[in-house]
């Protein structure tokens, strides 16, 4: 099997438009939670989220228009945008613009979404219901579907390799750069443009997750205490929104020509629980599976993986993914750093595993665990650290991302440094 | 021109995006002004939400022209 590498990072988050400037604001403990203010949320049982910071394109801030001209923007649903943002930083980043038809044919894109356009639906659903099918515009599916994020960032960079998208609720992401590695590690690509996107945050889908229960509803009064990951007071998932983008490449490809490599993506485990839409299984199977059919693909033991990217979601099912990192790495347990970003960011559905593998990118490169936030008072007793408050600087050569979906869809990716 | 080539030349510039002084009378939608099927689509849903016509997919195909658009409003008003 060829050998894949990271090239190109690109991220649009609640915590800014950049992967840098998001990093480095996760690395400080910044916390991107607010009360939702763009639209009405006083009937809803959930009013915060963590949205992504809107402005001019200075300092951080997302201005849509420095990546889709207006009249485009128009047609389509924000997880687009972010989608489009988040790849063109990825390829400027990689140094990746193929020009000649053999570069353009050997690369690809594989962007997906959980949810896809769901606002642009709402908003026909009334427009259908008011005047008619005759003003449904033809825009209307184009600029909803899931896979138009690879479509578009096809289109406008001309990558004429494979074309695909991946829908797995909340581990559309891993899954997507994931399956976009192995489409490198058999040959069918040499480039790919991998990760997801994700605009949920509207009236319909708050009111949709609460009523799963699965957001956090106690802390409307102070949202930057609300996603909590193992402390005893976590009620819920705070809602995010965004898009991570990776450039994957195979590595000769990218030694060839003088790449920057950022890691290697050295394993990719797949399973799902087969037991509840909504919850995962009790005792974690499903995730110790996925968790050691990615070490097993890897050929790293547990005891060699250094940090772990949770799935974490703030919610009851942290600790059971707990229990099955602990019974994954055993006797290790005391020298693994276990953090969920999602702590800072939110939960960026299906863009979530993108962005966290790309976290875990970077938490090789500077060798830093980034934080839990507000773990005050953890409602688990383990050996495993799982980084409170404040980063830790400590090696990390090997790094473990988990992302589990609705559904009992499980990802988990290892990352490893590239020695050369 | 008349009000209803105002209106029309205002809705081609708001979808297309397109500076106004290329929105002349013989300007084609896709030939000159960089539409595509579904723009025209939808450009022919704004005139009819606008100026309150009906208009059928077969006159739609004929409408290629900021001129066309015109004339067919001013003789479906008529």
């Amino acid at each position: 099997m060829r050998r894949v590498v990271i090239t190109g990072i690109g991220m649009v988050s609640p915590l800014g438009c950049g992967a840098e400037v998001t990093w480095s604001r996760l690395i400080a403990g910044h916390n991107a939670a607010r009360v939702v203010t763009e639209f009405e949320v006083e009937d809803l049982p959930a009013k915060i989220a963590c949205r992504i910071p809107f402005g001019d394109g200075s300092d951080g801030t997302y201005n849509a228009d420095n990546w889709m001209e207006p009249k485009e923007q128009r047609k389509v649903d924000p997880f687009i945008v972010y989608g489009m943002a988040a790849a063109d930083m990825a390829l400027e980043d990689a140094g990746w613009h193929p020009q000649t038809d053999d570069d353009q044919c050997a690369t690809g894109v594989l962007i997906g979404s959980g949810i896809g356009g769901l606002e642009g639906i709402v908003e026909a659903g009334y427009t259908l219901r008011d005047k008619g099918p005759r003003r449904i515009s033809p825009f209307f599916i184009p600029g909803r579907l899931i896979n138009l994020v690879s479509g578009q960032v096809s289109i406008k960079h001309k990558l004429r390799g494979p074309n695909h998208a991946v829908v797995t609720a909340c581990s559309t992401g891993a899954h997507a750069i994931g399956d976009a590695s192995r489409l490198i590690a058999l040959g069918d690509a040499d480039v790919m443009v991998a990760g997801g996107a994700e605009s949920p945050i509207c009236r319909i889908s708050l009111a949709g997750f609460a009523a799963c229960k699965a957001l956090s509803t106690q802390h409307n009064d102070d949202p930057q205490k609300a996603s909590r990951p193992y402390d005893r007071d976590r009620d819920g998932f705070v809602m995010g929104e965004g898009a991570g983008i990776v450039v994957l490449e195979e590595l000769e490809h990218a030694k060839a020509r003088g790449a920057k490599i950022y890691a290697e993506v050295v394993g990719y485990g797949l399973s799902g629980d087969a037991y509840h839409i909504t919850a995962p299984s009790e005792n974690g199977e499903g995730a110790f599976r996925c968790m050691t059919a990615a070490l097993k693909r890897a050929g790293i033991d547990p005891s060699e993986v250094d940090y772990i990217n949770a799935h974490g979601t703030s919610t009851m099912a942290d600790t059971i993914e707990l229990g099955a990192v602990e019974r994954l790495v055993g006797n290790a347990a005391g020298r693994v750093s276990m953090s969920s970003t999602k702590s800072a960011v939110g939960h960026l559905l299906g863009a979530a595993g993108a962005i966290e593998a790309i976290f875990s990118t970077l938490a090789i490169r500077d060798n830093i665990a980034p934080p839990t936030l507000n773990l005050d008072n953890p409602d688990v007793d383990t050996a495993i650290d799982l980084v409170p408050h404040v980063a830790r600087k400590r090696e990390i050569n090997v790094a473990l991302s988990n992302s589990f979906g609705f559904g009992g869809t499980n990802a988990s990716l290892v990352l490893r440094r590239y020695e050369g | 021109m008349s009000d209803i080539a105002e209106r029309v030349k205002k809705i081609v510039i708001d979808h297309l995006g397109v500076d106004a002084d290329k929105v002349v009378e013989g300007a084609s939608f896709i030939d000159d002004l960089g539409a595509d099927s579904l723009d025209t689509v939808e450009l022919v849903m704004a005139f009819e939400e606008e100026f309150g016509v009906e208009i059928p997919d077969d006159a739609a195909d004929s409408i290629l022209t900021v001129g066309d658009a015109v004339k067919f409003i001013e003789k479906a008003q008529a």
